[in-house]
């Protein structure tokens, strides 16, 4: 968190410096101050903070990508005469654990590739989910499980 | 330049709206519905208020289209898991080639089991019921 609060500060302090109080000037010096983080942290021991925003960007990235892709195979599944969906309703034991975590998977997962999470278990340890393009049970699972519980699980913990 | 771009997200958008609308009356059952919906839905929308936003490009304009899409982000799948767990618990069935969640509710309770090894929290799951599915 100190490494935030340093790059906070490095982007007040570039406003300062430019002597101009604008949004456009602090999200540059909140750039320039994170690529001086970026090289700071390292030496200090731990890069935790530059880790997670790499990582968490790179989640957005694939989270976009996931997004669009989803909408156009759903799109082009209704728009053509025959229907492709193959659909299934499949049990995904979780490696999540808060519910913060479990909560954030399934919202994803609601957003993305033909699956929409139905309910989760009263003991929290499987997330009931509907999927629509896998050829059975075990490869929806899989998909799921390393495609984003993996990768969201990298930026959470 | 900018009008190019903008038109090009807003007629994207309203055309995946589109295909949900045509999506809601093709896809063959509930739950396929709700999968139309709740995503070209979505993405439709983030489309509009992006192509909105840019289109007024003012600061407070963009940071309202930002907040706008956040909402609609949190929000949208939320309704989707609700009306999803409705509809199976009252009865709806689903057109699926497998249903591992078939049986794995308690009739009374609607506690949900997780069909792994029993758990102590778990007192009120039917045993018969969790052996037939």
């Amino acid at each position: 968190m100190s490494s935030f609060l340093l790059n906070v500060l490095l982007a007040l302090i570039w406003t300062m410096a430019v002597g101009r109080f604008t949004l456009q000037q602090l999200v540059l010096g909140f750039l320039l101050g994170f690529l001086v983080v970026a090289i700071v942290e390292p030496l200090q021991g731990t890069s935790r903070y530059t880790r997670r925003v790499t990582r968490g960007l790179r989640f957005a990235a694939f989270f976009l990508k996931e997004l669009v892709l989803s909408n156009l195979r759903i799109a082009y599944d209704v728009i053509t005469p025959r229907l492709h969906a193959r659909p299934q309703i499949v049990a995904v034991p979780l490696d999540a654990q808060t519910e913060s975590e479990i909560t954030l998977l399934a919202n994803f997962l609601t957003l993305t590739p033909g699956t929409l999470s139905l309910d989760l278990s009263s003991d929290k340890r499987v997330l009931y989910v509907h999927a629509m393009y896998a050829e059975n049970p075990e490869q929806a699972i899989n998909q799921i499980k390393q495609g984003m519980e993996m990768r969201l699980l990298e930026v959470l913990r | 330049m900018i009008v190019f771009v903008t038109g090009l997200l807003a007629l994207s958008g309203a055309l995946l709206m589109l295909i949900a609308a045509v999506g809601l009356l093709r896809m063959p059952d509930f739950y396929t519905r709700m999968q139309a919906a709740a995503k070209a839905g979505t993405l439709g929308i983030l489309l509009i208020v992006a192509a909105t936003g840019i289109t007024l490009g003012s600061v407070s304009a963009l940071l309202h289209a930002f907040l706008a899409s956040l909402f609609f982000v949190l929000t949208t799948p939320v309704a989707a898991h609700l009306l999803g767990r409705a509809a199976y618990l009252s009865g709806v069935r689903p057109w699926v080639l497998q249903d591992e969640l078939a049986g794995r509710y308690h009739t009374q309770t609607h506690e949900l089991g997780s069909g792994r090894a029993p758990t102590a929290s778990l007192p009120g799951i039917d045993q018969a019921e969790q052996a037939s599915s």
